[in-house]
Protein backbone atom coordinates (compact mmCIF):
# COMPACT_ATOMS: atom_id res chain seq x y z
CA UNK A 1 0.00 0.00 0.00
CA UNK A 2 1.53 3.47 -0.95
CA UNK A 3 1.74 6.02 1.84
CA UNK A 4 2.92 9.25 -0.05
CA UNK A 5 0.50 11.09 -2.67
CA UNK A 6 1.11 10.05 -6.01
CA UNK A 7 3.54 12.68 -7.68
CA UNK A 8 6.03 11.35 -5.19
CA UNK A 9 6.12 7.53 -6.03
CA UNK A 10 9.74 7.81 -6.55
CA UNK A 11 10.23 8.24 -2.68
CA UNK A 12 8.20 4.66 -1.73
CA UNK A 13 11.09 2.72 -0.96
CA UNK A 14 11.70 5.37 1.50
CA UNK A 15 8.41 5.20 3.32
CA UNK A 16 9.99 4.02 6.52
CA UNK A 17 11.57 7.50 7.07
CA UNK A 18 7.79 8.78 7.26
CA UNK A 19 8.08 8.99 10.73
CA UNK A 20 5.56 11.14 12.41
CA UNK A 21 7.80 12.26 16.09
CA UNK A 22 11.65 13.76 15.86
CA UNK A 23 12.61 11.87 18.65
CA UNK A 24 11.97 8.55 16.31
CA UNK A 25 13.54 10.06 13.23
CA UNK A 26 16.69 10.74 15.14
CA UNK A 27 16.64 7.22 16.59
CA UNK A 28 16.45 5.98 12.99
CA UNK A 29 19.42 8.85 11.84
CA UNK A 30 21.86 7.41 14.70
CA UNK A 31 20.83 3.42 14.14
CA UNK A 32 21.43 4.00 10.40
CA UNK A 33 24.89 3.94 8.58
CA UNK A 34 26.32 6.79 6.63
CA UNK A 35 25.48 4.71 3.33
CA UNK A 36 21.88 4.61 3.97
CA UNK A 37 21.59 8.16 5.21
CA UNK A 38 23.28 9.16 1.66
CA UNK A 39 21.21 7.11 0.07
CA UNK A 40 18.13 8.54 1.67
CA UNK A 41 19.62 12.40 1.40
CA UNK A 42 20.26 11.65 -2.13
CA UNK A 43 16.90 10.69 -3.37
CA UNK A 44 14.44 13.40 -0.81
CA UNK A 45 16.57 15.78 -1.28
CA UNK A 46 16.22 16.25 -5.22
CA UNK A 47 12.14 16.36 -4.40
CA UNK A 48 12.60 18.41 -1.65
CA UNK A 49 12.00 21.76 -4.14
CA UNK A 50 8.92 20.22 -5.67
CA UNK A 51 7.91 18.38 -2.25
CA UNK A 52 7.62 21.55 -0.47
CA UNK A 53 5.98 23.44 -3.27
CA UNK A 54 3.37 20.37 -3.16
CA UNK A 55 2.87 20.61 0.96
CA UNK A 56 2.84 24.45 0.67
CA UNK A 57 -1.26 23.82 -0.33
CA UNK A 58 -2.21 22.68 2.58
CA UNK A 59 -3.37 23.77 5.86
CA UNK A 60 -2.05 22.25 8.57
CA UNK A 61 -4.69 21.78 10.37
CA UNK A 62 -5.92 19.89 7.37
CA UNK A 63 -4.06 17.62 6.19
CA UNK A 64 -4.58 14.00 3.98
CA UNK A 65 -2.79 11.82 5.31
CA UNK A 66 -0.78 10.92 2.32
CA UNK A 67 0.66 14.59 2.72
CA UNK A 68 1.47 13.57 6.11
CA UNK A 69 3.44 11.16 5.29
CA UNK A 70 5.29 12.80 3.22
CA UNK A 71 5.72 15.67 5.37
CA UNK A 72 6.95 13.39 7.92
CA UNK A 73 9.35 11.83 5.49
CA UNK A 74 10.82 15.13 4.40
CA UNK A 75 11.21 16.04 8.34
CA UNK A 76 13.35 13.28 8.44
CA UNK A 77 15.21 14.52 5.55
CA UNK A 78 15.84 17.44 7.49
CA UNK A 79 17.49 15.41 11.01
CA UNK A 80 19.80 13.69 8.09
CA UNK A 81 20.83 16.45 6.03
CA UNK A 82 22.97 16.83 9.38
CA UNK A 83 25.25 14.24 9.33
CA UNK A 84 25.46 14.43 5.40
CA UNK A 85 25.41 18.00 4.41
CA UNK A 86 28.20 18.62 7.68
CA UNK A 87 29.20 15.74 10.47
CA UNK A 88 29.92 13.01 7.81
CA UNK A 89 28.83 10.65 10.94
CA UNK A 90 25.45 9.82 11.93
CA UNK A 91 26.25 11.20 15.63
CA UNK A 92 27.13 15.27 16.71
CA UNK A 93 30.72 14.89 16.95
CA UNK A 94 31.86 15.22 20.62
CA UNK A 95 28.12 14.96 21.49
CA UNK A 96 29.30 11.37 23.71
CA UNK A 97 26.92 9.73 25.59
CA UNK A 98 24.58 13.24 25.91
CA UNK A 99 21.18 13.24 24.52
CA UNK A 100 18.76 15.79 24.03
CA UNK A 101 15.18 14.69 23.60
CA UNK A 102 11.90 16.33 22.19
CA UNK A 103 9.52 15.71 25.43
CA UNK A 104 6.93 18.42 23.74
CA UNK A 105 6.34 18.35 19.63
CA UNK A 106 3.52 19.55 17.75
CA UNK A 107 0.66 16.97 16.76
CA UNK A 108 2.45 16.76 13.30
CA UNK B 1 40.05 47.06 16.81
CA UNK B 2 36.04 46.86 17.63
CA UNK B 3 33.97 46.21 14.71
CA UNK B 4 30.90 47.70 17.20
CA UNK B 5 30.86 50.29 19.70
CA UNK B 6 32.11 49.82 23.30
CA UNK B 7 31.19 52.16 26.16
CA UNK B 8 33.72 54.88 26.85
CA UNK B 9 35.40 53.06 30.21
CA UNK B 10 36.51 51.04 26.62
CA UNK B 11 35.32 47.67 28.18
CA UNK B 12 31.71 46.58 29.10
CA UNK B 13 33.26 44.71 31.88
CA UNK B 14 34.62 47.94 33.04
CA UNK B 15 31.54 49.92 32.21
CA UNK B 16 29.46 47.68 34.74
CA UNK B 17 32.21 47.79 37.20
CA UNK B 18 32.97 44.11 37.73
CA UNK B 19 36.21 43.80 37.93
CA UNK B 20 38.77 42.47 35.30
CA UNK B 21 40.99 39.51 37.02
CA UNK B 22 40.65 36.03 36.73
CA UNK B 23 37.54 33.97 38.09
CA UNK B 24 37.22 31.25 40.62
CA UNK B 25 34.33 28.32 39.52
CA UNK B 26 34.40 27.03 43.26
CA UNK B 27 30.69 28.11 43.27
CA UNK B 28 30.25 25.17 40.55
CA UNK B 29 32.20 22.48 42.19
CA UNK B 30 31.14 22.96 46.03
CA UNK B 31 28.76 20.50 47.01
CA UNK B 32 28.64 22.96 50.05
CA UNK B 33 28.46 26.20 48.19
CA UNK B 34 25.56 24.08 46.29
CA UNK B 35 23.43 23.31 49.74
CA UNK B 36 23.33 27.46 50.47
CA UNK B 37 22.41 28.21 46.72
CA UNK B 38 19.08 26.02 46.97
CA UNK B 39 18.19 28.23 50.23
CA UNK B 40 19.82 31.36 49.19
CA UNK B 41 18.63 31.33 45.45
CA UNK B 42 16.42 29.12 44.67
CA UNK B 43 14.07 29.15 47.66
CA UNK B 44 14.32 33.43 47.42
CA UNK B 45 13.92 34.32 43.45
CA UNK B 46 10.98 34.00 41.26
CA UNK B 47 11.17 30.89 39.12
CA UNK B 48 9.81 30.56 35.77
CA UNK B 49 8.29 27.46 35.73
CA UNK B 50 5.73 27.74 32.49
CA UNK B 51 3.25 29.96 29.86
CA UNK B 52 -0.27 30.48 30.68
CA UNK B 53 -0.76 28.56 27.23
CA UNK B 54 -0.36 25.02 29.74
CA UNK B 55 -3.16 26.16 31.63
CA UNK B 56 -5.76 26.76 28.83
CA UNK B 57 -8.92 26.71 30.68
CA UNK B 58 -10.63 26.23 34.32
CA UNK B 59 -8.92 23.86 35.86
CA UNK B 60 -6.12 22.82 33.85
CA UNK B 61 -3.24 22.40 35.86
CA UNK B 62 0.92 21.11 36.01
CA UNK B 63 2.79 20.04 38.62
CA UNK B 64 6.94 21.22 38.92
CA UNK B 65 9.55 19.46 40.71
CA UNK B 66 11.57 22.08 41.85
CA UNK B 67 14.63 19.64 43.36
CA UNK B 68 16.52 22.44 44.21
CA UNK B 69 14.55 24.41 46.30
CA UNK B 70 13.19 20.92 47.88
CA UNK B 71 9.66 20.79 46.74
CA UNK B 72 7.19 20.28 44.16
CA UNK B 73 4.62 22.67 43.32
CA UNK B 74 1.02 22.53 41.83
CA UNK B 75 0.15 25.86 39.33
CA UNK B 76 -3.57 25.84 38.00
CA UNK B 77 -6.15 27.84 36.82
CA UNK B 78 -9.01 28.00 39.27
CA UNK B 79 -12.60 28.51 38.52
CA UNK B 80 -12.13 32.59 38.35
CA UNK B 81 -9.13 32.33 35.40
CA UNK B 82 -6.76 33.44 38.40
CA UNK B 83 -3.41 31.25 38.10
CA UNK B 84 -2.55 29.90 41.47
CA UNK B 85 0.55 27.66 42.58
CA UNK B 86 0.44 25.05 45.95
CA UNK B 87 2.75 23.30 47.77
CA UNK B 88 2.41 19.77 46.39
CA UNK B 89 1.20 18.46 49.81
CA UNK B 90 -1.70 16.68 50.97
CA UNK B 91 -2.50 17.99 54.62
CA UNK B 92 -3.71 14.96 55.97
CA UNK B 93 -0.28 13.39 56.18
CA UNK B 94 2.17 14.87 54.11
CA UNK B 95 1.56 12.48 50.39
CA UNK B 96 1.98 14.14 47.50
CA UNK B 97 -1.47 15.55 45.76
CA UNK B 98 -0.33 15.38 42.66
CA UNK B 99 1.24 12.62 40.68
CA UNK B 100 1.32 9.94 38.01
CA UNK B 101 2.98 6.73 38.19
CA UNK B 102 6.59 8.08 39.20
CA UNK B 103 6.03 10.00 42.62
CA UNK B 104 9.26 12.41 41.20
CA UNK B 105 7.87 13.00 37.42
CA UNK B 106 6.33 16.16 36.29
CA UNK B 107 3.01 16.03 34.99
CA UNK B 108 -0.16 18.01 33.56
CA UNK B 109 -3.95 17.75 33.27
CA UNK B 110 -7.50 19.28 33.74
CA UNK B 111 -9.61 18.52 37.26
CA UNK B 112 -12.53 20.24 39.11
CA UNK B 113 -11.38 19.28 42.00
CA UNK B 114 -7.21 17.74 43.52
CA UNK B 115 -8.24 13.82 45.03
CA UNK B 116 -5.11 12.71 47.13
CA UNK B 117 -4.68 9.19 45.98
CA UNK B 118 -3.89 7.98 49.88
CA UNK B 119 -7.14 8.79 51.24
CA UNK B 120 -9.28 10.55 49.49
CA UNK B 121 -8.89 14.08 50.63
CA UNK B 122 -10.02 16.45 48.03
CA UNK B 123 -9.20 20.34 47.40
CA UNK B 124 -11.32 23.01 45.34
CA UNK B 125 -9.27 24.22 42.37
CA UNK B 126 -8.96 27.50 44.98
CA UNK B 127 -6.76 25.35 47.39
CA UNK B 128 -9.77 24.73 50.12
CA UNK B 129 -10.10 21.48 51.74
CA UNK B 130 -13.56 20.24 50.18
CA UNK B 131 -13.51 16.74 51.45
CA UNK B 132 -12.80 14.04 54.55
CA UNK B 133 -13.04 10.38 53.86
CA UNK B 134 -14.78 9.23 57.07
CA UNK B 135 -14.43 12.89 58.52
CA UNK B 136 -16.41 11.94 62.09
CA UNK B 137 -13.37 9.79 62.82
CA UNK B 138 -11.60 12.82 63.22
CA UNK B 139 -10.76 15.48 66.41
CA UNK B 140 -12.95 18.39 66.22
CA UNK B 141 -11.12 18.64 62.25
CA UNK B 142 -11.92 22.45 60.95
CA UNK B 143 -11.83 21.83 57.15
CA UNK B 144 -10.78 25.76 56.67
CA UNK B 145 -7.90 25.08 58.33
CA UNK B 146 -6.55 22.25 56.29
CA UNK B 147 -6.33 23.75 52.82
CA UNK B 148 -3.33 23.71 50.23
CA UNK B 149 -0.41 25.57 51.44
CA UNK B 150 -0.57 28.52 48.87
CA UNK B 151 2.82 29.34 46.79
CA UNK B 152 3.11 33.15 45.60
CA UNK B 153 2.50 32.67 41.69
CA UNK B 154 2.08 35.94 39.59
CA UNK B 155 2.17 36.26 35.47
CA UNK B 156 4.29 38.60 32.89
CA UNK B 157 3.74 38.13 29.58
CA UNK B 158 1.97 35.34 29.93
CA UNK B 159 5.16 33.54 32.07
CA UNK B 160 4.26 31.97 35.01
CA UNK B 161 6.46 32.68 37.93
CA UNK B 162 6.33 31.08 41.95
CA UNK B 163 8.34 32.17 44.35
CA UNK B 164 8.73 30.21 47.52
CA UNK B 165 9.70 33.20 49.68
CA UNK B 166 6.42 35.38 51.45
CA UNK B 167 9.13 38.53 51.79
CA UNK B 168 9.85 38.83 47.90
CA UNK B 169 9.33 42.01 46.10
CA UNK B 170 6.41 41.57 43.33
CA UNK B 171 7.55 39.78 39.70
CA UNK B 172 7.45 43.25 37.61
CA UNK B 173 9.53 44.85 40.52
CA UNK B 174 11.75 42.02 40.19
CA UNK B 175 12.18 41.44 36.11
CA UNK B 176 13.12 45.33 36.63
CA UNK B 177 13.86 47.19 32.97
CA UNK B 178 13.80 44.17 31.19
CA UNK B 179 10.84 42.52 31.79
CA UNK B 180 9.06 46.54 31.43
CA UNK B 181 10.75 46.81 28.19
CA UNK B 182 10.23 43.02 26.86
CA UNK B 183 6.21 44.24 27.55
CA UNK B 184 3.97 43.92 24.54
CA UNK B 185 5.93 41.48 22.64
CA UNK B 186 3.63 39.26 21.09
CA UNK B 187 4.60 36.52 22.80
CA UNK B 188 0.92 35.21 22.82
CA UNK B 189 1.02 34.44 18.96
CA UNK B 190 3.46 31.96 19.78
CA UNK B 191 2.26 28.82 20.48
CA UNK B 192 3.56 26.18 18.08
CA UNK B 193 5.96 24.59 21.06
CA UNK B 194 8.69 21.94 20.56
CA UNK B 195 10.45 20.85 24.28
CA UNK B 196 13.51 19.28 24.67
CA UNK B 197 14.83 17.89 27.91
CA UNK B 198 18.22 16.78 28.87
CA UNK B 199 20.38 15.61 32.01
CA UNK B 200 23.58 17.61 31.89
CA UNK B 201 26.32 16.55 34.25
CA UNK B 202 27.36 20.03 35.32
CA UNK B 203 26.81 22.53 37.65
CA UNK B 204 23.59 24.94 36.38
CA UNK B 205 25.87 28.15 35.93
CA UNK B 206 28.08 26.49 33.84
CA UNK B 207 25.46 25.69 30.65
CA UNK B 208 23.77 29.55 31.30
CA UNK B 209 27.59 30.31 30.65
CA UNK B 210 27.81 28.48 27.77
CA UNK B 211 24.64 30.35 26.47
CA UNK B 212 25.68 33.99 28.00
CA UNK B 213 28.49 34.24 25.88
CA UNK B 214 28.62 34.10 21.87
CA UNK B 215 32.78 33.56 21.76
CA UNK B 216 32.80 30.27 21.45
CA UNK B 217 30.13 30.06 18.32
CA UNK B 218 32.56 30.38 15.60
CA UNK B 219 34.38 27.85 17.29
CA UNK B 220 32.69 25.15 18.69
CA UNK B 221 30.22 25.14 16.17
CA UNK B 222 32.62 25.56 13.22
CA UNK B 223 31.71 22.70 11.26
CA UNK B 224 28.10 23.48 11.29
CA UNK B 225 29.09 26.63 8.89
CA UNK B 226 30.38 25.76 5.31
CA UNK B 227 33.94 25.91 5.62
CA UNK B 228 34.60 29.07 3.89
CA UNK B 229 31.89 30.60 6.10
CA UNK B 230 33.65 28.75 9.00
CA UNK B 231 36.59 30.02 8.10
CA UNK B 232 35.76 33.87 8.04
CA UNK B 233 33.50 33.54 11.06
CA UNK B 234 36.90 32.59 12.75
CA UNK B 235 39.10 35.17 11.49
CA UNK B 236 36.19 37.49 12.62
CA UNK B 237 35.65 36.37 16.32
CA UNK B 238 32.73 37.20 18.30
CA UNK B 239 31.60 40.84 19.39
CA UNK B 240 27.91 41.64 20.61
CA UNK B 241 26.47 44.83 19.77
CA UNK B 242 25.63 45.20 23.36
CA UNK B 243 25.26 43.95 27.10
CA UNK B 244 23.43 45.32 29.21
CA UNK B 245 22.70 44.64 33.19
CA UNK B 246 20.12 45.31 35.15
CA UNK B 247 20.17 43.92 38.81
CA UNK B 248 20.63 40.59 38.93
CA UNK B 249 19.92 40.09 34.97
CA UNK B 250 21.50 40.28 32.24
CA UNK B 251 20.86 40.31 28.47
CA UNK B 252 23.04 40.32 25.00
CA UNK B 253 22.19 41.93 21.77
CA UNK B 254 23.60 39.91 18.78
CA UNK B 255 24.17 40.50 15.09
CA UNK B 256 22.45 37.95 12.71
CA UNK B 257 22.95 37.86 9.19
CA UNK B 258 22.31 34.58 8.62
CA UNK B 259 18.09 34.99 8.08
CA UNK B 260 18.30 35.38 5.38
CA UNK B 261 22.09 35.29 4.37
CA UNK B 262 23.37 37.84 2.23
CA UNK B 263 25.17 35.22 0.12
CA UNK B 264 23.11 31.62 -0.02
CA UNK B 265 26.63 29.80 -1.07
CA UNK B 266 27.22 30.76 3.01
CA UNK B 267 24.38 28.17 4.19
CA UNK B 268 24.05 24.36 3.53
CA UNK B 269 22.24 23.12 0.74
CA UNK B 270 18.83 22.17 2.72
CA UNK B 271 18.53 25.81 4.65
CA UNK B 272 18.62 26.92 0.94
CA UNK B 273 15.69 25.05 -0.25
CA UNK B 274 13.74 25.35 3.12
CA UNK B 275 14.83 28.70 3.74
CA UNK B 276 15.57 28.13 7.40
CA UNK B 277 18.72 27.73 9.63
CA UNK B 278 19.81 28.71 13.34
CA UNK B 279 18.47 31.77 13.06
CA UNK B 280 15.03 30.68 12.24
CA UNK B 281 12.64 30.96 9.02
CA UNK B 282 13.76 33.27 6.87
CA UNK B 283 10.47 34.42 5.84
CA UNK B 284 9.14 36.17 9.41
CA UNK B 285 4.93 35.47 9.73
CA UNK B 286 3.36 38.67 10.29
CA UNK B 287 2.92 38.99 14.24
CA UNK B 288 1.04 42.36 14.18
CA UNK B 289 3.17 44.79 15.15
CA UNK B 290 5.43 47.67 13.54
CA UNK B 291 7.70 48.23 16.38
CA UNK B 292 9.56 46.45 18.79
CA UNK B 293 9.38 46.98 22.49
CA UNK B 294 12.45 49.27 23.81
CA UNK B 295 14.11 46.64 25.46
CA UNK B 296 14.85 44.52 21.89
CA UNK B 297 18.19 45.62 19.92
CA UNK B 298 18.98 48.21 22.28
CA UNK B 299 21.65 49.57 20.24
CA UNK B 300 19.11 49.63 17.59
CA UNK B 301 21.85 48.10 14.99
CA UNK B 302 20.39 47.65 11.42
CA UNK B 303 22.23 43.80 11.56
CA UNK B 304 20.41 43.31 14.45
CA UNK B 305 19.50 38.80 15.16
CA UNK B 306 18.29 38.62 18.30
CA UNK B 307 18.65 39.41 21.99
CA UNK B 308 19.15 36.95 24.62
CA UNK B 309 18.19 38.10 28.17
CA UNK B 310 18.82 35.72 31.55
CA UNK B 311 16.63 36.58 34.06
CA UNK B 312 17.70 35.58 36.97
CA UNK B 313 18.49 32.79 38.26
CA UNK B 314 17.95 30.28 35.88
CA UNK B 315 15.69 31.43 33.01
CA UNK B 316 16.45 32.77 29.70
CA UNK B 317 14.43 34.21 27.00
CA UNK B 318 16.10 34.91 23.37
CA UNK B 319 13.99 37.19 21.01
CA UNK B 320 15.34 36.24 17.64
CA UNK B 321 14.76 38.98 14.78
CA UNK B 322 12.04 36.42 12.12
CA UNK B 323 9.63 36.98 14.82
CA UNK B 324 10.03 33.67 16.97
CA UNK B 325 11.31 32.91 20.76
CA UNK B 326 13.30 30.41 22.92
CA UNK B 327 13.52 30.01 26.45
CA UNK B 328 16.00 28.22 28.22
CA UNK B 329 15.56 26.81 31.81
CA UNK B 330 18.38 25.21 34.69
CA UNK B 331 17.24 22.96 36.66
CA UNK B 332 19.89 22.26 39.73
CA UNK B 333 19.56 18.70 41.00
CA UNK B 334 23.23 18.40 42.62
CA UNK B 335 26.02 20.39 42.71
CA UNK B 336 27.65 18.92 39.55
CA UNK B 337 23.93 18.23 37.73
CA UNK B 338 20.80 19.77 36.39
CA UNK B 339 18.21 19.07 33.81
CA UNK B 340 18.28 21.90 31.11
CA UNK B 341 15.25 22.32 28.64
CA UNK B 342 14.97 24.17 26.03
CA UNK B 343 11.53 25.43 24.60
CA UNK B 344 11.32 26.83 20.73
CA UNK B 345 8.08 28.98 20.30
CA UNK B 346 6.54 29.29 17.04
CA UNK B 347 3.70 31.56 15.01
CA UNK B 348 1.80 28.32 13.56
CA UNK B 349 2.59 27.37 10.96
CA UNK B 350 -0.08 28.57 7.95
CA UNK B 351 0.82 25.50 5.90
CA UNK B 352 2.86 21.83 5.46
CA UNK B 353 5.95 23.82 4.19
CA UNK B 354 6.35 26.29 6.90
CA UNK B 355 5.78 23.10 9.19
CA UNK B 356 9.56 22.11 7.77
CA UNK B 357 10.73 25.50 7.71
CA UNK B 358 10.41 25.44 11.48
CA UNK B 359 11.32 21.95 11.89
CA UNK B 360 14.78 22.94 10.31
CA UNK B 361 15.33 25.90 12.91
CA UNK B 362 14.75 23.10 15.60
CA UNK B 363 16.86 20.78 14.47
CA UNK B 364 19.90 22.62 13.83
CA UNK B 365 19.03 24.03 17.27
CA UNK B 366 18.95 20.55 19.13
CA UNK B 367 22.74 19.81 17.19
CA UNK B 368 23.93 22.87 18.72
CA UNK B 369 22.77 22.34 21.91
CA UNK B 370 24.37 18.37 22.06
CA UNK B 371 27.48 20.02 21.11
CA UNK B 372 26.97 22.58 23.98
CA UNK B 373 26.12 20.22 26.85
CA UNK B 374 28.61 17.85 26.24
CA UNK B 375 31.27 20.28 26.34
CA UNK B 376 29.95 20.80 29.72
CA UNK B 377 30.72 17.00 31.13
CA UNK B 378 34.31 17.57 29.81
CA UNK B 379 34.52 21.09 31.48
CA UNK B 380 33.02 20.23 35.34
CA UNK B 381 35.49 16.96 35.63
CA UNK B 382 38.14 19.04 35.03
CA UNK B 383 37.11 21.93 36.75
CA UNK B 384 36.83 19.56 40.25
CA UNK B 385 40.09 18.29 39.76
CA UNK B 386 41.02 21.97 41.33
CA UNK B 387 44.37 21.64 39.28
CA UNK B 388 43.68 25.02 37.74
CA UNK B 389 41.66 27.78 40.59
CA UNK B 390 41.25 31.17 38.46
CA UNK B 391 40.79 31.28 35.02
CA UNK B 392 40.50 34.96 32.90
CA UNK B 393 37.69 36.01 31.21
CA UNK B 394 37.41 38.44 28.62
CA UNK B 395 34.89 41.32 27.85
CA UNK B 396 32.64 39.12 25.81
CA UNK B 397 32.31 37.25 28.62
CA UNK B 398 30.67 40.20 30.99
CA UNK B 399 27.71 37.81 31.38
CA UNK B 400 29.40 35.18 32.90
CA UNK B 401 31.34 37.21 35.52
CA UNK B 402 28.04 39.17 36.27
CA UNK B 403 26.43 35.73 36.88
CA UNK B 404 28.33 34.47 39.50
CA UNK B 405 29.15 37.53 41.13
CA UNK B 406 25.51 38.13 41.62
CA UNK B 407 24.86 34.19 42.82
CA UNK B 408 27.63 34.38 44.86
CA UNK B 409 26.30 38.03 46.40
CA UNK B 410 22.75 35.77 46.96
CA UNK B 411 24.68 33.15 49.30
CA UNK B 412 26.95 35.82 51.17
CA UNK B 413 23.61 38.13 52.16
CA UNK B 414 21.54 35.12 53.05
CA UNK B 415 24.33 33.84 55.24
CA UNK B 416 24.60 37.28 56.75
CA UNK B 417 20.87 36.83 57.36
CA UNK B 418 20.40 33.73 59.13
CA UNK B 419 20.88 33.18 62.47
CA UNK B 420 24.74 31.64 63.35
CA UNK B 421 24.45 28.04 63.14
CA UNK B 422 26.84 25.36 63.43
CA UNK B 423 24.48 22.90 61.16
CA UNK B 424 23.15 23.53 57.74
CA UNK B 425 19.32 24.90 58.55
CA UNK B 426 17.39 22.04 57.11
CA UNK B 427 19.32 19.09 58.57
CA UNK B 428 17.48 19.24 61.74
CA UNK B 429 13.98 21.16 60.55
Amino acid sequence: MPVLPAEFADLEPFADWAIPTERARYAKRLSSTMEQLQTFYDAAFARLESGASYLERFEMGNLPEDAKHLLWLFCSLVTVSFPVEVWHQPRVPDSGASAFDAVVEPAT
Amino acid sequence: MPHFTKPPEGSWTEHYGLGTGPISYEDSISPDHYELERDAIFRRTWLNVGRVEQLPRKGSYFTRELDAARTSVVVVRDSDDEVRAFYNICRHRGNKLVWNDYPGEETSGVCRQFTCKYHGWRYGLDGELTFVQQEPEFFELDKSDYGLVPVRAEVWEGFVFVNLDADAVPLREFLGEFGEGLAGYPFQEMTQVHRYRAEVRSNWKLFIDAFAEFYHAPVLHAKQSVSDESRKLQEYGFEALAYQIDGPHGMVSSWGGMAPPKDLNMVKPIERVLRSGLFGPWDPPDVGIDELPPALNPARNPAWGLDSFLFFPNFMLLVWKPNWYLTYHYWPTSYHTHIFEGTVYFVPPRNARERIAQELAVVTFKEYALQDGNTLEATQAMLESRVVTEFPLNDQEVLLRHLHKVARSYVEDFLKQRPASPVPVHAVS
